[in-house]
């Protein structure tokens, strides 16, 4: 087990937030036996997700209701899809199945993923809903001249969700396999057209419902799980951890080593381990985990679909809760899978010993353990309706970046009736869908294992000092903005492509020429500084513009008064 | 949709009210010391991974739980306790505050 793993680490681990999600993402998977409970539950969601699609396309006829569901979205509902954009098939499968290899170092990815939220919070949701009406370049570029700033924050969006959308895809196609064994290609189009089909059709409403139907039946899944395997250990956590060091110690014995190391393999999933190899990587991941989170196109979207401010901070703290929540349930499923998955012949690969259909199915093996074939096929419905929740969320921030700010915005100077504007969004959708089906099978052997950490720190690195500074300091002017944003995202792209996720695991170089795990500490702060000494350097005309309008963008960031209101029907 | 000029007071009088600077004053200096917490907690847990791992592996008295399980449990919570007292006082103190100027304004 240690052997496999140390040599996907060296590859992969590294520079993933995910590294157990690396066996799906490398193509390292083999079709399963077609698991037809799986497809039959899978296909009820499909026609309860098209039914409601069905429902939201009837009310969705302006551009408000396409991008932000009219801002009719309660707190309480918008916190259950942020925390559906965020509980991806990534956290459940990958998380579990860390914790199911090393224990503890996946609870270091947990709490990273939990603590951008209060940031967030604290700094931004509510100026934001004050300030924006349907993108965070509504935000960003509230002040500036319109041109630059929209086409700085269109390609961030773009590139940031392009990334996103590529890992999950090929993510998609090679869960399909092992999750209901179909063929990779299958998954792909299944993803791709069902998502067109709700974003095309029901907008942000659609896109917001099906979030929060998958939300519930992940959480309600997650809980079951848990509690199935704190109840076997009469509700102690302790004899939980006692039972699998004891099975990780076993494991390690069988597989030669001495009394002392096998007890120390097995004590040591109760602690850190390697996962951060050094302070610089540590500090630089934990900080495109935390600051990434606060620039995330389609996760910052979803502050304009509330009536207001009031609602945007509710509906973090919502979030932040039931993903807080997620994670624990995570932690105790990774660590019932190693007590009851990794001790279960019929779950392994006879040959290898390692899990059967590769390093992701602990989850679902121990949802076969507790609650046998129907749960089993439940289990995996709701993991790939997870997928494609999130992947149209992506598409819809990918479709409204193009049509509100570069073709309304940029293009037709602000001039562009609700109707062209709309019928701009929905053809980008479509070309989003072709270009993401496109991509899913161009990535299908491709190692895309560092593309949703890139996303991170693109985000981290370009949208989060942007957003910050536009809306908290005077002295911020368009070209700070669009220099500090662009050398912030090309630093972290560069380095990324420099790192041992890129430069080695997939081009195939011997030695990174960036040693470290995540670009972020060197990107992020450079984007800072850039974009405070641009603007303090910046004697234009147009600067001067820029500071007058703070006053403005002030009042209404912190009153809301001028805020877009919910739509009226 | 948007009502950007019906507004009695002028938007320099609105910042220059004291209960406007006051509500400014008071939600950037609150916003910042949880921001401060926040980061502090996060980037604690990470330096104590990142130089003293042995710390969180120690076992709590006799039991097989170690130290980094409520600690990292704890990050987490601590994350959703700060966002719950955000909101709270938002609630109590801000909300209030942001209502009587925007009622003042719209006269």
């Amino acid at each position: 087990m240690r052997g496999r793993l140390g040599a996907a680490a060296l590859a992969l681990a590294c520079c993933l937030p995910l590294p157990a999600l690396a066996d799906a993402l490398t193509g390292q998977t083999q079709q399963q036996a077609t698991n037809w409970p799986a497809i039959l539950m899978f296909g009820v969601f499909v026609l309860a997700t098209l039914g409601i699609t069905r429902w939201a396309a009837r009310k969705t006829r302006t551009t408000a209701d396409f991008y932000t569901a009219g801002g009719g979205i309660t707190g309480f509902q918008n916190g259950l899809a942020i925390a559906g954009d965020y509980m991806s098939a990534a956290s459940f499968l990958g998380i579990s199945a860390q914790i199911f290899a090393d224990g503890y170092d996946g609870l270091i990815y947990s709490t990273g993923f939990l603590v951008g939220w209060p940031i967030i919070l604290f700094l931004l949701a509510e100026r934001l809903r004050n300030l924006g009406r349907y993108t965070f370049a509504d935000v960003a570029s509230f002040r500036f001249a319109q041109t630059p700033v929209r086409l700085f924050a269109a390609s961030s969006t773009l590139a940031v969700v392009l990334f996103y959308l590529i890992a999950q895809m090929v993510g998609a196609g090679q869960l399909i396999k092992l999750l209901f064994g179909l063929p990779y290609s299958y998954a792909v189009v299944i993803v791709g057209v069902l998502m067109t089909l709700y974003v095309l059709f029901g907008g942000m409403i659609a896109t917001t419902w099906v979030q929060i139907i998958k939300a519930v039946l992940l959480l309600g899944c997650a809980t079951l799980m848990a509690f199935a395997v704190l109840a076997s250990f009469g509700l102690s956590p302790d004899a939980l951890f006692a039972r699998a060091v004891e099975v990780k110690t076993a494991l390690a014995s069988e597989a030669g080593a001495d009394p002392a190391t096998a007890a120390a393999k097995g004590r040591s999933i109760m602690g850190p381990g390697n996962f951060i190899k050094d302070p610089v990587s540590a500090i630089s991941f934990g900080m495109a985990l935390m600051f990434g989170t606060a620039g995330l196109p389609h996760i910052l979207m979803r502050f304009f679909t509330v009536p207001d401010a009031r609602a945007a901070r509710k509906s973090v703290l919502w979030a932040t809760g039931w993903i807080g929540y997620f994670y624990i349930l995570t932690f105790i499923i990774g660590f019932g899978a190693i007590v009851m998955v990794a001790t279960e012949p019929a779950f392994l690969d006879p040959a290898t010993g390692a899990l059967r259909g590769g390093g992701n199915m602990a989850a679902l093996h121990l949802a076969d353990a507790v609650g046998g074939d129907l749960f089993l096929g439940f289990v995996c419905a709701v993991a790939f309706a997870t997928i494609l929740a999130v992947v149209a969320g992506l598409t819809l921030a990918g479709a409204s970046a193009v049509s509100h700010d570069l073709y309304a915005s940029v293009l037709r100077k602000g001039q562009a009736s609700s109707e062209d504007e709309l019928r701009v969004s929905r053809r980008t959708v479509l070309v989003l869908a072709v270009v993401a089906i496109l991509l899913g099978v161009l990535f299908e052997n491709q190692n895309v294992a560092f593309m949703v950490s890139l996303a991170f720190a693109l985000a981290a690195s370009g949208n989060f000092p942007v957003l910050l500074l536009s809306v908290l300091w005077k002295g911020c002017t368009t070209r700070g903005i669009v220099w500090g944003g662009s050398i912030g995202l090309t630093l972290a792209l560069v380095l990324t492509v420099l790192s041992p996720a890129v430069w080695v695991s997939v081009l195939g170089h011997s030695e990174a020429i960036f040693p470290f795990t995540s670009p972020t500490l060197f990107s992020m702060p450079l984007a800072f500084f850039t974009i405070w000494i641009v603007s303090r350097l910046n004697r234009s005309g147009r600067a001067a513009v820029d500071r007058s309008g703070y006053l403005a963008q002030r009042v209404r960031s912190e009153t809301g008064i001028g805020a877009a209101t919910a739509s009226t029907h | 949709m948007e009502s950007e000029n019906d507004t009695a007071m002028s938007l320099a009088e609105i910042a220059s009210d004291p209960r406007y600077r006051e509500l400014v004053r008071r939600r950037a200096r609150f916003g910042w010391i949880l921001t401060g917490a926040m980061l502090v907690v996060f980037f604690g847990f990470i330096l104590v991974i990142a130089f003293r791992k042995d710390l969180l592996a120690r076992p709590i008295g006799e039991a097989t739980t170690t130290w980094g399980i409520p600690v990292g449990l704890g990050v987490i919570l601590v994350g959703i306790a700060l966002t719950g007292l955000y909101v709270l006082r938002a609630n109590r103190d801000f909300d209030p505050m942001v209502e009587a100027i925007r009622k003042d304004a719209a006269q």
